[in-house]
């Protein structure tokens, strides 16, 4: 099976992103047990959850950023291994990432890079698409998130809100399959929060497949087709954002939600 | 006391001292080639999951940062051969040891500034799809060269002034031949007057241009 055909394939119908039965621990401490989650093709998961109820880790392990302890990541109905490089049907955390954008809480763009340099380097140096092509790529993704005019700019002359919005660019230049986003908003100042969210709500619209991890429940029953509430570790409630934000059954989710929404 | 400087002399044999300041340039620039390929591969060795491998390269910092290089080409050049029952020549006795001696200070700047890059450049690289060596040497690297070039370059200023210990080896350095032109002229204030110019001559300018460096990264950040 070659590249092409195994990643972005719009003929395959399963889930494009699966999590088969996950668990994990650092050392004696578990994170979470036996998630597991299909994630279809368009579909805009929200995971939320009081802190430390391991949805950040459950989001990293989707592209492996953390090793699971136990179960499996498939993409595209291929189960993904722990080395980098594929090995027959089964692929590797190359592969994986390529097709499986992620964007951070703290940006992380790469600062001896221009902005249109941050965005242009994964199809470059991964994809080795030639340089012009990356670049026309590059600036229309930056046109997307209304940072096209900043091309030319370092990373230390954005406020959060813009490298943020470049972050999101940067990984959407690699024409992902499926975007994990991991709190985006929790390092910003208030003020800035509204334009990350309005791109992120212009992606869910053109059909980008995401798994957003937030605090930002009014945002989440936004712009998710679906909730998940984890607590403890464990899937505890699991909906409609009407049946888990607007009318939560369970106590400890309505707790949870009346105390973060507003 | 009154003593006539008389420089005289010291210009009849300032090819000696050209010749002795080519061979110190020589040994400089050997020993920092050298040490900069032993102080990646040692860095890389500390930087890696074998831990075996972490603990070799330790051992070698340990013994080269703390024993005085003097020490360390005295018994590279007497004890060495013993041990080996090869015969070691003194040129390469003082180059071999010149190198390992500041590769393994290099490692340990190469190490401090890519450790302090922080995790998450090293996540993201990770997440566009980079294996483990594009992102050290596209994303890691770049930065971290930035932050370690101060120390870097004032490592291999003393090492330039540290070549001067060769000479007990009889390498032909600016050191010995200033050895050289005392005995032939008897005028040891001259002689051991110009070699410490000469050194002088040659680091001032590389120190006031690492200052400039250092002032010019640290506006474009």
């Amino acid at each position: 099976m070659t590249d092409l055909a195994r990643t972005n394939d719009a003929a395959f119908t399963g889930p494009v992103l699966q999590a088969v039965n996950l668990s994990k621990n650092f050392q004696k401490l578990q994170v979470f047990q036996n998630l597991s989650l299909d994630l279809q093709r368009g579909e805009v998961v929200a995971l939320i959850g009081p802190s430390g109820s391991g949805k950040s880790t459950f989001l990293r392990c989707l592209n492996m950023m953390e090793t699971p302890s136990s179960g499996q990541v498939l993409y595209q109905g291929a189960s993904v291994i722990p080395s980098f490089r594929d090995r027959g049907d089964q692929i590797g955390i190359g592969t994986l990432r390529r097709n499986v954008g992620m964007v951070f809480q703290h940006f992380n763009l790469f600062p001896h890079m221009t902005v249109l340099q941050n965005v242009c380097e994964g199809p470059i140096s991964v994809k080795r698409m030639p340089k012009a092509e990356a670049q026309a790529l590059g600036m229309h993704f930056l046109g997307l998130v209304g940072l096209a005019e900043k091309h030319d700019s370092y990373p230390s002359k954005l406020s959060g809100g813009q490298k943020q919005r470049v972050a999101i660019a940067r990984a959407l230049a690699m024409q992902p399959g499926v975007l994990l986003l991991d709190e985006v908003t929790s390092a910003l100042d208030p003020e800035l929060v509204g334009e990350v969210l309005d791109v992120i709500r212009t992606l869910a619209r053109e059909g980008i497949t995401m798994a957003i991890v937030t605090h930002e429940m009014a945002f989440a029953a936004d712009v998710s087709s679906r909730v998940l509430f984890l607590d403890k570790g464990r899937i505890a409630a699991e909906g409609s954002p009407d049946e888990i934000i607007f009318n939560p059954s369970d106590e400890r989710l309505s707790n949870f939600v009346s105390r973060t929404r507003n | 006391m009154t003593y006539t400087w008389d420089f005289h002399s010291i210009w009849q044999n300032f090819d000696l001292f050209w010749f002795g300041l080519q061979v110190t340039v020589l040994y400089t620039v050997g020993s920092i080639v050298f040490g900069v390929l032993i102080g990646i591969a040692t860095c890389a060795a500390r930087l890696s999951r074998w831990r075996f491998l972490g603990y070799f390269a330790r051992l070698y910092q340990e013994l080269f940062r703390c024993t005085p290089l003097l020490v360390q080409l005295l018994w590279f050049y007497y004890a060495f051969p013993l041990l080996v029952g090869v015969n070691v020549d003194n040129h390469f006795a003082a180059m071999l040891t010149l190198s390992l001696y500041v590769g393994a200070f290099y490692a340990e700047i190469f190490r401090g500034g890519i450790i302090s890059i922080d995790r998450g450049q090293q996540e993201a690289a990770a997440a566009i799809g980079m294996s483990p060596s594009q992102a050290m040497w596209r994303i890691i690297a770049p930065q971290a060269i930035k932050r370690m070039l101060p120390s870097f370059i004032n490592q291999s200023v003393i090492q330039f002034k540290n070549t001067s210990l060769i000479s007990v080896l009889s390498v032909a350095d600016l050191a010995y031949m200033a050895a050289v032109v005392n005995g032939q002229t008897y005028r040891p204030l001259e002689s051991y007057t110009v070699m410490a110019l000469l050194y002088l001559a040659i680091l001032v300018p590389v120190t006031q241009l690492a200052d400039l460096l250092e002032k010019r990264m640290r506006t474009s950040d």
